[in-house]
This record gives C-alpha cells, sequence and structure tokens, in this order.
C-alpha cells in the first residue's frame, strides 16, 4: 500500500493511451484496404502498436 | 461523466454480455487462430499441383480447348464451372459431375495446364480438418441458425466492449495506462492484465467482431438477393433447354470490355441447377484493389450465338457485406498482417480468460465495480469541497 496515493486522473488523461491505440489501430485496419505496397507495410506498423502496447506494458516493474 | 447509478448499470451490461458470450467468443477466437492462415496451412499439407514451367511464350490455350480436354477425359460428364486460381493462373480447374444437377461431394474438379492441355490431376474432395475448424467458426454445425445465433453473441461482444470502455475508466483513476500491480492479490493483477489487454484491443476486436457478424448475414441476405433478382432475370429462360456453351473466351473478352477493372475468377456452364441459367454463362468477376477484390459480381452471358451480356445491379448492403469480409479475415495486407490478426487474436484471448477468472475468481465483479464507482463519487465530492 502506498503511503500517498496519486492524484486522481481526469477521463480526458485516462483514455489519452487507450484513444491513440483506437486511433493507429483504425489507420492500420483501413490503410492496408486502399493499397498494396507502402499501405501495407503502414498497416503493419499501426498495427504493431496494440500488440507492442499488450506485451510490453506487462513485462514493466510496477 | 457517469454517476455512481448510471456506472452500475454499464457494469451491469459489461457483465452480463461478457459472460452470456463468453464461451462462444472464446471458441470463436481459438477456432479463428488457425482459421487466419487457413491459405498457409492449405499449401503446407495439401498436394499442389504445379503447372509445368514454360517459356512465356507460350500462349495460353482457349478455355473451349481446356473444356474439351476435360471432356475427353469424362465424356458422358457434364462441365459445371471452369475455375481459374489466383496463386496459380496456369492452372485451369473444370468441375464435372455424372448428374446435370451436382451431388454435394460427387464434384470432380480436373486441372488442366492452361498452356499444355495436360491433365495434371484431380483436386481431392476438401474434407480436412481446416473445414472441420471452418465450420465449427462458421455455424457451430447448425447451419443458418447456428449462424445467426454466433452474428448475435457478436453483438454482444460488441455491446461488451463498448460498456467496457465506460467502466474502465473508474479502475484507472489512480493508474497509469498499462500498470499491472503484482504485490497485491491475483485478482487485481488479472484485474489489470484484463484492463490493458482489453484497453489494447478496443478498435480490433470491434471491427473483427462486428464484421464477423455481418458475415452471418451474408448468406440470408444474398439468398434474398438472389431470390429477388435472378428469378426474374432468368424467368424467361427458366425450363428452356440447357445451351451447348461456345465462343466461351468471346464471352470473357466480352465481359472484360464491359467491366475493364475486373478479374474473371471463374465461369458457370449453362445449367438446369438453380446456381446458374439454362441458356446464359455466369462469369464471376471481381475487383482488382484489396477494397474490391472480394466483390464478386456474376455476369450473365447469353449463349444463343448473340453473346448478350447483362450485369445484375448488386444491391448496397451485399456491397456493404462483401467489402467488410476482409476486416473480419486479416487476409488483406500479407503475411505480416496475419501475424498481427494472430498476435491481437491471442491478446483477445487473455482479454476474455481474464474476464471469466474475474468473474469466477470471486463472484465480486459488480460489487466490486459499482464500490469503485462510489468511492470515484466520494473522492470527486471531496475533490470538489477542497477544490
Amino acid at each position: 500500500m502506498k503511503a500517498h496515493p496519486k492524484p486522481l486522473k481526469s477521463t480526458r488523461e485516462i483514455f489519452r493511451m487507450p484513444l491513440l491505440i483506437g486511433i493507429v489501430s483504425t489507420i492500420g485496419l483501413v490503410s492496408a484496404l486502399l493499397g498494396d505496397g507502402i499501405w501495407d507495410a503502414l498497416s503493419w506498423a499501426a498495427l504493431g502498436f496494440p500488440v507492442a502496447a499488450a506485451l510490453y506494458c506487462p513485462t514493466r516493474r510496477s | 461523466m457517469a454517476s455512481a447509478r448510471s456506472l452500475r448499470i454499464w457494469a451491469f451490461v459489461h457483465t452480463w454480455t461478457s459472460i452470456i458470450s463468453m464461451v462462444f467468443m472464446l471458441m470463436l477466437c481459438v477456432m479463428g487462430l488457425p482459421l487466419i492462415f487457413h491459405h498457409e496451412i492449405g499449401e503446407l499439407f495439401e498436394e499442389h499441383v504445379v503447372a509445368p514451367k514454360l517459356s512465356e511464350d507460350i500462349k495460353p490455350k482457349s478455355t473451349d480447348e481446356v473444356i474439351a480436354t476435360a471432356k475427353r477425359l469424362r465424356p458422358a460428364d457434364h462441365v459445371l464451372l471452369v475455375n481459374w486460381r489466383e496463386d496459380s493462373p496456369a492452372v485451369v480447374v473444370v468441375a464435372m459431375s455424372e448428374t446435370p444437377i451436382p451431388v454435394p461431394g460427387m464434384l470432380h474438379r480436373i486441372q488442366i495446364g492452361a498452356r499444355t492441355l495436360s491433365v495434371l490431376g484431380e483436386e481431392p474432395a476438401h474434407f480436412g480438418v481446416m473445414d472441420v475448424i471452418l465450420k465449427i467458426h462458421k455455424d457451430m454445425y447448425l447451419g443458418l441458425p447456428g449462424e445467426l445465433f454466433l452474428g448475435f453473441m457478436g453483438l454482444l461482444l460488441v455491446a461488451a466492449i463498448i460498456s467496457g470502455i465506460v467502466v474502465y475508466a473508474p479502475f484507472m483513476r489512480r493508474l497509469d495506462f498499462g500498470t499491472i500491480r503484482r504485490r497485491q492479490s491475483p485478482r487485481v493483477t488479472w484485474l489489470d492484465l484484463h484492463n490493458l489487454t482489453g484497453a489494447a484491443t478496443i478498435v480490433w476486436l470491434l471491427v473483427v467482431g462486428f464484421t464477423g457478424s455481418m458475415n452471418t448475414l451474408a448468406i440470408p441476405l444474398y439468398d434474398l438477393w438472389r431470390g429477388q433478382l435472378l428469378p426474374v432475370l432468368l424467368q424467361p429462360y427458366r425450363g428452356m433447354p440447357v445451351a451447348t456453351p461456345s465462343a466461351i473466351d468471346e464471352a470473357i473478352a466480352r465481359v472484360r470490355g464491359k467491366l475493364p477493372d475486373t478479374t474473371v475468377t471463374s465461369v458457370t456452364m449453362p445449367t438446369s441447377a438453380r446456381f446458374g441459367s439454362p441458356q446464359h454463362l455466369v462469369v464471376w468477376t471481381k475487383g482488382t484493389s484489396p477494397l474490391t477484390a472480394r466483390l464478386l459480381t456474376p455476369v450473365l452471358v447469353a449463349m444463343d450465338g448473340s453473346l448478350n451480356v447483362i450485369v445484375p445491379e448488386m444491391p448496397w448492403y451485399l456491397r456493404a457485406l462483401q467489402t467488410s469480409r476482409p476486416l473480419h479475415f486479416g487476409d488483406y495486407g500479407g503475411l505480416p498482417l496475419k501475424i498481427l490478426w494472430a498476435l491481437l487474436d491471442v491478446i483477445a484471448i487473455i482479454v476474455l480468460v481474464s474476464g471469466i477468472y474475474l468473474w469466477f475468481a470471486k463472484r465480486k465483479f459488480g460489487v466490486g465495480l459499482s464500490r469503485e464507482a462510489s468511492r470515484h463519487r466520494d473522492e470527486r465530492a471531496a475533490e470538489a469541497r477542497a477544490g
């Protein structure tokens, strides 16, 4: 238990990261539909973001 | 922001939409994992016929010649379909049946070299493990009712995700994104994992879940369209003798002339069966861009010598449905996209399993959530007083 709890976050702060992941995911889902080559590459990079977030965060020391 | 009372309602929605759809979602995610690599697994295990390497100078033979070759092999059979495979354009598959209306499983798929006219063998009937997995994933062997049921479960998943976004906030008031608290009870660790994996996959899971639900409407809506349009178009020809197909390449060329940006995938021969017309060739075309590559449009070409082309107008809902299909399958951006699809699927499985754990472990999720909500309200009130 922490002696001094962290200050409360605003709703905007709470959803900043999920919103960013959501926007980047949307770009990734749509870009590969629009074309091949560079569009596919953009899609891979963008959809790598939610995967990276979900895999990286649990490895951090809390 | 949501009041404690509305949060309790959202928590209730999240808990129950999840619990009802959970078992089916878990099945869909697990079965879906190998299905992402359907094509690759097929290549690995199937005996693939490889057309002999020839110089580019040798032009493909005409489709009429290909059909004649198949006819020589099985003279008594009816030619039903001619199919060009995207991954091996040098091989033409001619589907033949002993009966004019094919019996399921009794179709002979003869593979013929497009340039040599050599018979490369017969494609085996598909009854592999992947087909079983696909069938379970699609309708659990319950046909259309099973399919629609899974579609409804997909809509519950959408509701669970949206309510999950609302109930995410009170848990994260004091936590940084992605925090996993390991030193407290396992329930807290699992809760953090559930919140992280859930938040990371919101958009992907919404899209895959919703397009999956839309796919379950594909068959009934397609049947509706066919039921409304094709019979009207073909009414004058029903019961007429089955025309002898000829000048197929010219017919295909006419279709290409009318729809320049399309690829011809297959041709249904004149038939007395319901999937075609006795007096027409049905030329199946699809678009060439990733967005339209799954838009299969049937085009009719009269086989009475006139080669008149009829392009039936496909309604918007079928077009929307077909466009949504790649977004479910993840097969529109090469192997890397499929791998990402698989990873996101595994993360979604973690969301589901941690959710099941949270419910079973203490059956306190709803209680915990409303407690969280009232604490949040108290704290806000305290802050308001202080400020």
